[in-house]
């Protein structure tokens, strides 16, 4: 394939990018807004367009379990899903992250029943933030196709042996046609060779995979696992640097916008980011001293980073997609307010929770939040959140 | 015995890749079944387990007992794990990835992994029809977690959590039948056997390995703690289960059922059941009502192993 740029629904890049990455074992079950992903996939098989196993599992179970052990032999595997599907495979999707497998998933987010709903938020994807996989999050086509080959990379690299996790807001992104340019074969085999994972099970080399643990060797077990994922960001950031240097598009943990002079901004993960540019724009004209602070990982957590694109701001307008029900605010205000605890001059954080199950939060809305979160902050109203759009 | 490519102890292959040295309890008959079918399997195999009694005593990390390369994931699972390790290794060697190479994919997992709660995976496995053995290593119940009941437990039987009583039997339903679930997919092989029949045993699973696709061997493992009955007696136990028929063992190849072992005479149902702890509450009544089901499950399978001759 030579290097081109097309008009393309973002799920069918995804796929070719899986295509591309020359993945062994496709593993996967039925679950919308994730489909398109695993339909085209499945007809790449089909066509002969890449030589891999696509099985066709009985249940997201069974897909991560799939997963799990065609990555302990060593071959390279994907799977991709949404909501539901995450919570029938979270007890196995712990489970690969704490054998080491690695692997990429597509993670197209969807809410959590219930009530049932298929439409976009992060509710499912909070669910597993703890379990020990790379999450990054991005914002549109070009950051799923690109971040596929840097997943594989990062995920099968030896110091982390981890499973990652692509986050990609469920129809916002996944079924919106984008311009996306895509990498010519050459390249990408020298960015993501083929590698033969040490320690994959084979009768020449007999080894015990998940073994089980007393609690005399339990807490070390888990401490090697937080320090595999803290021991993943110099991969991470050398990944990224990498394949910028190659195609010109770059990543960061923390990427921001109009930043520079701005005393107060909004922060968000996921598409949204797009969107509070362009009302981040507008505020401008109007003088506004605004700028927006994106969250790209997840998991590790980059809290240096963090703790650097916020320094001398006076308030940060947080947007989360998810409630922790009876806690303190949404998922991402907790952890930057645990970021920033005890800080000096810190800045003050206003979370609102928008978007719940695809609600759409437009422009106006965008613009609502930021001016009356500037608002709340000035008047030191920082606790909890606030559910925007709430209907009385 | 003609039938038999191992018909005597010397035959047998001498390495063990199921070591000595695992956590079994004394005089079980699961361990020993693990044991014939390692030895039956052979070096070039991968396992994947399920969590369960052979699981927990053949892996505390940092131990292993395992001489092939062995996998534990979960619980339901190990059908799906197998499924990917099969998978992946056919991607690899078709793309030139890693050299050909025969290799044996195995599952294994007791009767509650098999029965209960990995039922569906299972079942996808089989539908899909990986080139790959399941093994399931049937003691009745969930021994591991303190002999809880399955839906393997049969009859009659009193569990920690069917127990007999004034005003309950035990055990109130009927022993799922697996290997004709099994049987029910259209897969190329399905078998039953029992760690008391060590070459028997042995032939299936080699059988079950040289079967193109998806085969399924299911193995009475005799568990003297959960059925309470003397250590020294375990492979007793196993072979009056098959001398009584209450398991008969027999494959079905492609389709055609042949019974592997037909007792000289079959002996009275309470021979098997007179001396376990787990029977011991039942009356000659319910035993009778018992030997019925018994005699006609055991005519069905003999019906038609011999429509096939």
């Amino acid at each position: 394939m030579a290097r081109q740029r097309k008009g393309i629904e973002v799920s069918i890049a995804m796929a070719d990018a899986v295509a591309q990455a020359n993945v062994d074992v496709i593993a996967a079950y039925p679950i919308t807004p994730q489909t398109h992903i695993v339909e085209h996939l499945s007809e790449i098989v089909a066509n002969g367009e890449l030589d891999a196993e696509y099985v066709p599992v009985e249940s997201e179970h069974s897909a991560m379990s799939v997963c799990c052990g065609s990555s302990a032999v060593g071959a390279r595997t994907f799977t991709s899903t949404s909501s539901q599907g995450l919570a029938l495979m979270a007890e196995i999707f712990y489970i690969a992250a704490s054998m080491r497998l690695p692997m990429v998933m597509a993670l197209a987010n969807r809410s959590l029943s219930g009530p049932l709903s298929i439409w976009n938020d992060h509710t499912d994807t909070m669910m597993v933030r703890d379990a020990g996989w790379i999450h990054v999050f991005v914002e549109n086509g070009q950051e799923c196709y690109d971040n596929v080959f840097c997943g594989y990379r990062i995920s099968e690299d030896p110091s982390v042996m981890l499973p990652l996790a692509i986050n990609l807001d469920g129809f916002i992104l996944t079924h919106m046609i984008e311009p996306v340019i895509y990498e010519d074969n050459e390249t990408i085999r020298k960015y993501l060779p083929d590698v033969r994972m040490k320690n994959a099970l084979h009768p020449d080399n007999p080894v015990s995979m998940g073994c089980f643990a007393m609690p005399e060797i339990y807490t070390e077990a888990q401490m090697n696992r937080e320090q595999g994922i803290l021991n993943s960001y110099p991969t991470i950031i050398k990944a990224w640097k990498e394949w910028g240097d190659l195609t010109g598009r770059y990543y960061h943990p923390i990427e921001t916008y109009r930043t520079e002079d701005a005393e107060y901004c909004i922060v968000t993960m996921g598409s949204y980011g797009e969107t509070a540019m362009e009302v981040v724009d507008a505020l401008r004209e109007e003088g506004e001293k605004v700028g927006v602070v994106k969250i790209r990982l997840w998991r590790p957590f980059p809290f240096e980073d963090f703790r650097r694109a916020v320094e001398g701001k006076k308030s940060l307008i947080v947007v989360d997609r998810a409630i922790s029900f009876g806690g303190p605010g949404g998922p991402v205000a907790l952890e930057l307010r645990s970021a920033l605890y005890g800080r000096p001059n810190a800045p003050a954080i206003v979370n609102y929770v928008a978007g719940l199950a695809g609600r759409d939060v437009a422009r106006s809305d965008f613009r609502k939040i930021i001016l009356e979160g500037k608002a709340k902050a000035s008047k030191g109203e920082t606790e909890g959140f606030t559910l925007y759009g709430l209907r009385g | 015995m003609d039938k038999f490519s191992v018909f005597s102890s010397r035959l047998v292959e001498k390495s063990e890749n199921f070591t000595s040295g695992h956590r079994a309890c004394q005089g079980c008959a699961e361990a020993l079944a693990v044991r014939h079918v390692m030895k039956a399997l052979g070096r070039d195999t991968i396992v994947a387990m399920s969590t369960g009694c052979m699981e927990i005593i053949s892996s505390p990390l940092p131990l292993t007992s395992w001489r092939v390369p062995w996998i534990h994931n979960a619980f339901e699972n190990s059908a799906a794990v197998i499924s990917g390790c099969e998978s992946g290794m056919k991607a690899m060697m078709r793309k030139g990835k890693i050299p050909a190479k025969k290799i044996n994919f195995v599952a294994m997992g007791g009767d509650g992994a098999t029965a209960d709660i990995g039922m569906g995976a299972l079942s996808g496995a089989l539908e899909r029809g990986h080139n790959m053995v399941y093994i399931c290593y049937d003691n009745e119940a969930y021994m591991n977690t303190g002999i809880q009941r399955s839906s393997s437990t049969p009859y009659g039987a009193s569990t920690t959590t069917s127990p007999a009583g004034k005003a309950s039997i035990g055990q109130r339903t009927q022993k799922k039948n697996m290997a004709q679930i099994a049987v029910a997919h259209n897969i190329p092989y399905v078998a039953t056997a029992c760690s008391s029949f060590p070459f028997d045993l042995m032939e299936k699973v080699k059988r079950a390995a040289e079967t193109p696709g998806a085969a399924y061997v299911h193995v009475l493992s005799v568990c003297p703690t959960g059925w309470r009955i003397p250590t020294q007696d375990a492979i007793k136990y196993g072979r009056l289960a098959v001398d009584s028929c209450v398991f008969p063992l027999y494959e079905v190849i492609e389709g055609k059922y042949r019974l592997t072992y037909k007792p000289y005479k079959k002996i009275p149902l309470t021979e098997y059941l007179k001396g376990q702890g787990r029977f011991r509450h039942l009356t000659d009544k319910e035993i009778q009502l018992i030997q019925q089901k018994v005699d006609k499950d055991y005519e069905r399978i003999l019906r038609l192993s011999e429509e096939e001759e």
